[in-house]
C-alpha cells in the first residue's frame, strides 16, 4: 500500500514535504494506522511520532488521517485509506516540532484556563461527598476527554483564535465542572468566561463532533455553557 | 566533562502516572519545589488504561465491610509472601486516600444512596474468606484509571507542581558516598541534555509488560526505573513474578477488565461449558488471576481453546443485557468493538491471558525508601524512593489482586510524599555531585551517540520479547528457562552495542527507544535467572518441574543482584502492627 506522511526534521529540512513510502500490509488483517507507522519506523527509524496506549484511552497519536483528525492507533487502514492511499499528517493548526509530532502548548494552555480541577471549599468530613446516581450521570459524556486535540485542532474558529477562543475540548472540560453538582465555583467559572471569544467564537460548526475517536459532543457542552452565561446575563 | 545544564528541585519524581503524580502532589500542596519529569504527557501515563477500579474497604456496597478482610484476601492473594505489615498499612490507610480522590473530584460511580460504587472482583471475600463474595471496588464506570489519572492531573495543576513533561530520564547520578542526587535526563523536543538535582529522588516509571511480545502494556512501559535502579547496582526483588491477566483481546492483547465478570461475565471453552466450575468451585471466574489465567491455558492446551487453532477461549457478556453493558462496561463495549469485531452484547469475545503486570521491583519500606541488601541485611539508599509498579514494597507477593494497583499507587505515592515531606521540614540539603559522578551516569548516553554500526533497536527488541514470551510465560520450565537464559545471555552485548542511524537532536524517539530497550533487556535478565533459580510454584510463577509451593525453602522474597547477577533471599514481613498474623495456608478458591 501507498502511504504519503508528513516529514520535516528542523535540523535538517528547510521545509516540510510529503514522503511516499510503500509498506506492504499482512494479508487478511485489517491493520490500524499507527501499525503501519510502526512498520514504516522499523525501516526508517528517522520518523517521529507520539503513540503511548495503543487502545485509544491516552490520546497520544491524535494525527490527520486522509484529510480527518483520529487516533491512529483505533483507525482502521481500511475506514480511511478508501482510494487505496493513506495519507498522514500532523494535527492541523499548531506548530510542527518534527514530522507527525505537534507543539501542543496552546492547546494545553487553554485546558488550564478553565481551571479543570474541582472547587469545593465547604468541609467534606471523613468521607467521600455524596452524589446522586442522575447527578453523576450529568458528567458522562464529559469527563471521557483524552486531551487528544483532534476536536480543538479541526476546529476553525480555533485555527483563526487559538490565543483567545477556548477551543470544543477546553469547553468541553470547562461544563464538565459546570456540570459537577459537586463544584461551588460556578459563578466564577461562569465569569471567566463571559466575554466575546472564550466561548461564543464556537460557530457551532460541528468538526469536533465528527471527529471526537471518543464520540463526544463538545458543541452541546459548548451550547449548554452559552445558556448559562444567556441566563446568568438576564 | 560535558558542561550540562542543571536544574535544583527539593524532590523530582520521575514518572507522570498514578504513583508520581500522587506523590508529587503531596509535596506541592506543602510548598515544597517539585518537579514531575515524565516522558509522556501525564494523562498519557499507563495508568490511563487501568478500567474496573480500586479495591478498597470504604464500606459503601457492604456498611459492615473492614479493611481486615481486604488484607486477609491480599495476604492469601500474594501466596503469603507479600508483607504484611505493608499489606495492613495499605488496606488501612486505603479508604482516607480513595476519600481524598474523591473529594479532588474523580467523578465515581454511584449507588442510589449517593455513595461511591464498588463492584465484585477477583479474590475478594467477607469475614476472612468464610462470608463469600465481597464487592470492594470502588469504580468510575470501566474508566477509573483514566478518571484518576486525569484528576491527579488536575489536583497537580491546582498545586503549582512543575512539569517536566516529555522529558526522559536516563540514567541516576550516585556521589561518592553513595547518595542519589538526581537524574540526568534529555528534554525530547530540543534533545538537550540536562541534569536534574534534586533532594530526594522518586522512580514512579511504572512497569514493564514490553519485556513480553503479547501484553496488555502500553507502548512506553519499558521498566526505565528498573533499569536505572540495577544499573547503578541496586537490587530488585520477586522480579520473576508476573502477572498474565486472563482477559486480553485474542490477536491484540488490549485489555479487558475482570470487572466483566464481577458484573457477572463468565469464561466458557470451544464446548460452551463455564469451565472455571471445575477448577475454582467456590469462587469461579472470581478466583485470583493466577488460577484463572492457568486455568485458562490448560483448557486450550487440553484442546478445549475456541477458534480455528483452538487458541483462545471465550468471556461471554451478552446475557447481561445491553443496559448493564453500556452503563457498567462502555470502554469494553468500545474495545471490543474495535480490537476483536465483536460485539459483547451480541457475542462473547475471543480472550487469552496476556502479561499485564510486574509484581516485582524496586524494594522499598512503606515510606517508599528504597532498600537494598549488604551482607544480608537491608540498608537504605540515600536518597533514592520508589513507588506504584515500579517499586515493591511489597503488597502484591507472587500475585496481585485485581483493583489492588490503583490503591497501591495511591496509598504509597502519598506515603512517599509524605515521609519526604517531613524530611524536607527537617532540612536536609543537596548533597554534591562530582564530575566525575555526572560523567558516569552519562555514560551510556554517551555510547549510543557515539556508535555508528550496531545492532538495529527493532531486531533486537522482536528477538527479546519473543524470549521472553517463550520461555517465561504462564507456565515454566528449568529446561525451557534455561535456553531462554542462553538467548539473553547471547543477547546482551548486542544491547549494549546499538547504534541510531539518526542522531538529530529535536523529538528524536530512536534515540529514546534504543534507550527503552536497554531497560526492557536488564528487567528480562533479572526476571529469566530469578524464575530460574526460584525452584517452586507459588503465584504467579508455576514450573511443570516444581510444581508444589515449597514454604520451608521459599516463604521469602527473592532478591536479585546485578552485579553478581545472584539471586538471594529476603525475610518476608510477618508482623503486622495491629492485627494478629495471617499465617500461611493452602490456597484454594
Amino acid at each position: 500500500m501507498l502511504v504519503s506522511v508528513y516529514r520535516y526534521n528542523p535540523e535538517t529540512d528547510r521545509e516540510p514535504y510529503m514522503q511516499d513510502v510503500e509498506v506492504s500490509l499482512p494479508e487478511g488483517k485489517d491493520l490500524m494506522v499507527l501499525d503501519v507507522l510502526n512498520l514504516i519506523k522499523e525501516r526508517d527509524q528517522s520518523l517521529s511520532y507520539r503513540r503511548s496506549c495503543r487502545e485509544g484511552v491516552c490520546g497520544s497519536d491524535g494525527v490527520n488521517m486522509n484529510g480527518k483528525n483520529g487516533l491512529a492507533c483505533i483507525t482502521p487502514v481500511s475506514e480511511v485509506a478508501t482510494s487505496g492511499k493513506l495519507v498522514v499528517r500532523p494535527l492541523p493548526g499548531l506548530p510542527v516540532i518534527r514530522d507527525l509530532v505537534v507543539d501542543m502548548g496552546v492547546f494545553y494552555k487553554q485546558y488550564q484556563r478553565i481551571k479543570p480541577y474541582l472547587q469545593n471549599s465547604t468541609p467534606a468530613g471523613g468521607r467521600e461527598r455524596l452524589q446522586s446516581p442522575e447527578d453523576r450521570a450529568k458528567l458522562d459524556g464529559l469527563y471521557e476527554c483524552i486531551l487528544c486535540a483532534c476536536c480543538s485542532t479541526s476546529c476553525p474558529s480555533f485555527w483563526w483564535n487559538p490565543e483567545k477562543f477556548v477551543g470544543p475540548s477546553g469547553l468541553l472540560q470547562a461544563y464538565r465542572f459546570l456540570a459537577d453538582t459537586r463544584d461551588e465555583a460556578t459563578e466564577e467559572r461562569l465569569a471567566d468566561l463571559d466575554d466575546p471569544f472564550s466561548v461564543f467564537r464556537c460557530r457551532g460548526i460541528m468538526n469536533c463532533v465528527s471527529v471526537c475517536p471518543k464520540g463526544l459532543n463538545p458543541t452541546k457542552a459548548i451550547g449548554h455553557i452559552r445558556d448559562m452565561l444567556l441566563s446568568r446575563a438576564t | 566533562m560535558t558542561a550540562l545544564r542543571k536544574l535544583s528541585f527539593d524532590a523530582v519524581v520521575i514518572g507522570g502516572g498514578g504513583a508520581g503524580m500522587r506523590a508529587s502532589l503531596q509535596m506541592a500542596q506543602s510548598g515544597f519545589k517539585t518537579a514531575c519529569l515524565t516522558k509522556v504527557f501525564p494523562t498519557r501515563s499507563h495508568t490511563v488504561s487501568a478500567q474496573g477500579g480500586i479495591t478498597c474497604a470504604i464500606a459503601s456496597a457492604d456498611p459492615d465491610d473492614d479493611w481486615r478482610w481486604h488484607m486477609y484476601d491480599t495476604v492469601k492473594g500474594s501466596d503469603y509472601i507479600g508483607d504484611q505489615d505493608a499489606i495492613e498499612y495499605m488496606c488501612s490507610v486505603g479508604p482516607e486516600a480513595v476519600f481524598e480522590l474523591e473529594h479532588m473530584g474523580l467523578p465515581f460511580s454511584r449507588f442510589e444512596n449517593g455513595r461511591i460504587y464498588q463492584r465484585p472482583f477477583g479474590g475478594q471475600s467477607k469475614d476472612y474468606g468464610a462470608g463469600g463474595q465481597a464487592a470492594r471496588t470502588c469504580a468510575a464506570a470501566d474508566r477509573t484509571g483514566h478518571a484518576l489519572l486525569h484528576t491527579l492531573y488536575q489536583a497537580n495543576l491546582k498545586n503549582n507542581t512543575t512539569f517536566l513533561n516529555e522529558w526522559f530520564a536516563v540514567d541516576l547520578v550516585r556521589n561518592q558516598d553513595g547518595v542519589v542526587v538526581g537524574v540526568i535526563a534529555i528534554e525530547i523536543e530540543t534533545g538537550e541534555v540536562v541534569f536534574v538535582e534534586s533532594k530526594a529522588t522518586v522512580l514512579a516509571t511504572g512497569g514493564a509488560g514490553r519485556i513480553y511480545a503479547s501484553t496488555t502494556n502500553a507502548h512506553i512501559n519499558t521498566g526505565d526505573g528498573i533499569g536505572m535502579a540495577l544499573r547503578a547496582g541496586y537490587a530488585v526483588q520477586d522480579i520473576e513474578m508476573w502477572q498474565f491477566h486472563p482477559t486480553g483481546i485474542y490477536g491484540a492483547g488490549t485489555l479487558v477488565t475482570e470487572g466483566c465478570r464481577g458484573e457477572g461475565g463468565y469464561l466458557i471453552n470451544k464446548d460452551g461449558e463455564r469451565f472455571m466450575e471445575r477448577y475454582a468451585p467456590n469462587a469461579k471466574d472470581l478466583a485470583g488471576r493466577d488460577v484463572v489465567a492457568r486455568s485458562m491455558m490448560t483448557e486450550i492446551l487440553e484442546g478445549r481453546g475456541c477458534g480455528e487453532q483452538g487458541d483462545h477461549v471465550f468471556l461471554k457478556l451478552d446475557h447481561l443485557g445491553k443496559e448493564i453493558l453500556h452503563s457498567r462496561l462502555p470502554g469494553i463495549t468500545e474495545l471490543s468493538k474495535t480490537f476483536a469485531h465483536v460485539d459483547p452484547v451480541n457475542a462473547p469475545i475471543p480472550v487469552v491471558p496476556t502479561c499485564h503486570y510486574m509484581m516485582g521491583g524496586i524494594p522499598t519500606n512503606v515510606n517508599g525508601q528504597a532498600i537494598t541488601q549488604v551482607n544480608g541485611k537491608d540498608q537504605i539508599i540515600p536518597g533514592l524512593y520508589a513507588c506504584g509498579e515500579a517499586a515493591c514494597v511489597s503488597v502484591h507477593g507472587a500475585n496481585r489482586l485485581g483493583g489492588n494497583s490503583l490503591l497501591d499507587l495511591v496509598v504509597f505515592g502519598r506515603a512517599a510524599g509524605i515521609f519526604i515531606e517531613e524530611q524536607l521540614q527537617q532540612g536536609i540539603e543537596y548533597n554534591q555531585a562530582s564530575e566525575e559522578d555526572v560523567d558516569r551516569a552519562m555514560g551510556r548516553l554517551n555510547q549510543l551517540d557515539s556508535n555508528d554500526n550496531g545492532e538495529d533497536t527493532a531486531q533486537l527488541k522482536k528477538e527479546l520479547q519473543s524470549c521472553m514470551q517463550n520461555y517465561f510465560g504462564v507456565f515454566r520450565d528449568g529446561e525451557y528457562m534455561k535456553k531462554g537464559r542462553e538467548e539473553l545471555d547471547a543477547m546482551r552485548d548486542r544491547v549494549a552495542n546499538i547504534a541510531i542511524s539518526d542522531k538529530s537532536k529535536a523529538f528524536n524517539t530512536a534515540r529514546m527507544e534504543a534507550l527503552e530497550l536497554q531497560n526492557l533487556f536488564e528487567v528480562a535478565e533479572a526476571t529469566a535467572i530469578a524464575a530460574d533459580e526460584r525452584t517452586e510454584s507459588r503465584g504467579a510463577h508455576s514450573r511443570g518441574d516444581y510444581p508444589e509451593r515449597d514454604d520451608k525453602n521459599w516463604l521469602c522474597h527473592s532478591l536479585y543482584h546485578p552485579e553478581t547477577k545472584k539471586l538471594t533471599k529476603r525475610d518476608v514481613n510477618f508482623k503486622p502492627k495491629t492485627v494478629e498474623t495471617f499465617e500461611p495456608k493452602v490456597r484454594t478458591y
